[in-house]
């Protein structure tokens, strides 16, 4: 099987405490699958560990055939997987502009750059207006466009996203989550977490249920939802 | 009115070397909020090397123009004091990048001390006369004399400043600095190789450094093993004063720190009915910075709390 992302055995230990246990998750090209859980289950651990910004304690993670578990976060980066980090990430004191040019700053096809940027804005037009506004000074749904923005000017493989729709107003949710199945449909791969299940499980095609640093389920993502095991713990039901 | 002017300008040419390594500490600090207290000798390094570089080539070269054995003297200053910075924050503060922050800032004093007690042995614990290479012209401007060292300094000091605004706001480097500054992981994220981007902020800031170094040794006319420190406590002082992480404030803290100490000196007799004389214009410009500090504790340009998060 020639997955994209493949992660076998992957532990991992945040602050002393073991958060990830022999995770084994793949993601092929193009695919979208999610990561659902509750609080404290270990997602944003894994998603740290697959963009180096944790040390896994032992296990292997594969993104296009090669080994980059070891790896410092540039060094990732720079082979195509994004990650949009909780909180979003903003460079607060930067402008709109330059948090997107931040995106792309380990390329250097400058042509390139400025027609992805075009398509950026295309994509995002309410960033389009604000692009000499201060990051730290948008909305939090503004903050997690530019976040997905900036992301997509680094050209990435896989993009990797952390709760992009916490503290946002349903409506703004969903417009995010409209602007990440764009994105998907262009051909990038998308691993989210989301706390929220429902929605999750909605927008991607496969998903893993993640359960005190355990995969408790995994599977099509209709599967899931119509689990009921997952229904009543992830679904309110 | 010719007093005024006279301490106006001494002001603004002291100021603008303070401001200069005063850039170095807020670069540093901005990216690590690290005080790299070694910065002060770091200048001290460098007007000691340029000086022995002077001094070998008079001899080796007498008659030679002076302008030429000054830039060779910054010619190797230079490097010397980026090497050194560079040594400096691979061996003292990488290793200690996620150690409590008191750590890094006991090994700075340490490596400040360190490096005072080298120079010490290797020049002495004399004072090392400037020699007499520099054009020794002076200038009347309305009552007021500026002498050709002086306004070289000044010319040169703000060159300097200028070329560092635009590299930090126009530059690819630049941006990966601001960038690391706000946010260490989420540059690494971008594919910001943090450690690469902090060692040339050491660099950059120990290239001032000694440029400074070299301005004040030819200002007052000697070099001295322990005249880093003062001027690093001055400096770091005028960072905090223009508010510390912040290049506009260092720039602004370095030139009124430069004129309060003037002014200081050249009024505080008169203010005190001659009870103090001008040598209390370091008691003086610490007077005033505690005073700003009192009323706004994050400095004059520092960032407020809710821009920082």
């Amino acid at each position: 099987m020639s997955a994209l992302l493949a992660v076998n055995q992957l532990s991992v230990a945040y602050g002393g405490i073991q958060a990830v246990r022999e995770l084994n998750l793949t993601v092929a090209s193009g695919e979208m699958v999610c990561l659902i859980g509750a609080n404290g289950a270990g997602k944003t651990t894994t998603l740290k560990a697959l963009s180096g910004l944790l040390a896994p304690r032992s296990g292997s993670v594969h993104f296009d055939g090669q080994p980059i578990a070891r790896l410092p976060p540039h060094e990732i980066a720079r082979r195509g997987l994004a990650l949009v980090p909780e909180g979003r990430g903003m460079f607060p004191r930067m402008s709109v502009a330059e948090n997107l040019m931040m995106g792309a700053y380990a390329r250097n096809d400058r042509a390139a750059i400025a027609r992805d940027l075009d398509q950026v804005y295309a994509l995002l037009p309410r960033l389009t207006e604000r692009r000499a506004q201060l990051a730290g000074l948008l909305s939090g749904g503004e903050q997690q466009m530019l976040a997905l923005g900036r992301a997509m000017m680094a050209r990435p493989r896989l993009l990797l996203l952390d709760e992009p729709s916490m503290g946002l107003a349903p409506l703004m949710v969903q417009a995010v989550f409209d602007i990440i199945r764009k994105i998907a449909a262009d051909g990038v791969a998308v691993l989210l977490i989301e706390q929220n299940a429902h929605l999750a499980l909605k927008t991607c095609s496969r998903g893993y249920v993640l359960e005190n640093g355990v995969v408790a389920a995994s599977g099509a993502a209709a599967d899931l939802a119509a689990d009921p095991a997952v229904r009543q713990a992830y679904l309110g039901e | 009115m010719d007093i005024f002017l006279q301490q106006l300008i001494n002001g603004l040419v002291l100021g603008s070397v303070y401001a200069l390594v005063a850039l170095g500490y807020t670069m540093v600090y901005g990216i690590l909020e690290l005080i790299n207290f070694a910065h002060g000798e770091i200048t001290m390094i460098g007007a000691m090397v340029a000086l022995a570089v002077i001094g070998a080539l008079t001899l080796a070269a007498p008659g030679a123009p002076g302008v030429l054995l000054l830039g060779a003297g910054l010619a190797v200053a230079i490097p010397v004091c980026v090497a050194l910075g560079l040594v400096i924050e691979r061996v003292a503060y990488r290793p200690l990048r996620h150690a409590p922050r008191l750590a890094p800032l006991i090994t700075a004093i340490g490596v400040s001390i360190v490096l005072q007690n080298v120079a010490m042995m290797i020049w002495g614990k004399q004072y090392i006369p400037f020699p007499g290479i520099l054009p020794q012209g002076r200038h009347e401007i309305l009552g007021a004399t500026v002498s050709d060292v002086q306004v070289a300094i000044l010319v040169l000091a703000v060159i300097i400043m200028l070329m560092l605004i635009l590299v930090v706001q126009k530059t690819r480097l630049g941006r990966a600095m601001r960038a690391t500054a706000q946010s260490r992981q989420v540059a690494s994220l971008m594919g910001v190789d943090v450690n690469r981007v902090i060692a040339a902020t050491f660099a950059i800031g120990s290239a001032l450094a000694a440029v400074a170094g070299v301005m004040v040794s030819a200002y007052y006319g000697l070099a001295h093993y322990y005249m880093g420190f003062l001027l690093g406590l001055k400096a770091f002082s005028a960072a905090v004063l223009g508010g510390i992480g912040n290049l506009g404030g260092a720039m602004l803290g370095g030139l009124l720190l430069g004129l309060i100490e003037s002014f200081g000196a050249g009024y505080i007799g008169d203010l005190t009915g001659g009870f103090l004389g001008s040598n209390y214009q370091d008691v003086f410009a610490f007077f005033v910075l505690i005073a700003v500090l009192v009323f706004r504790p994050s400095g004059l340009l520092g960032a407020r709390g809710a821009e920082r998060a």
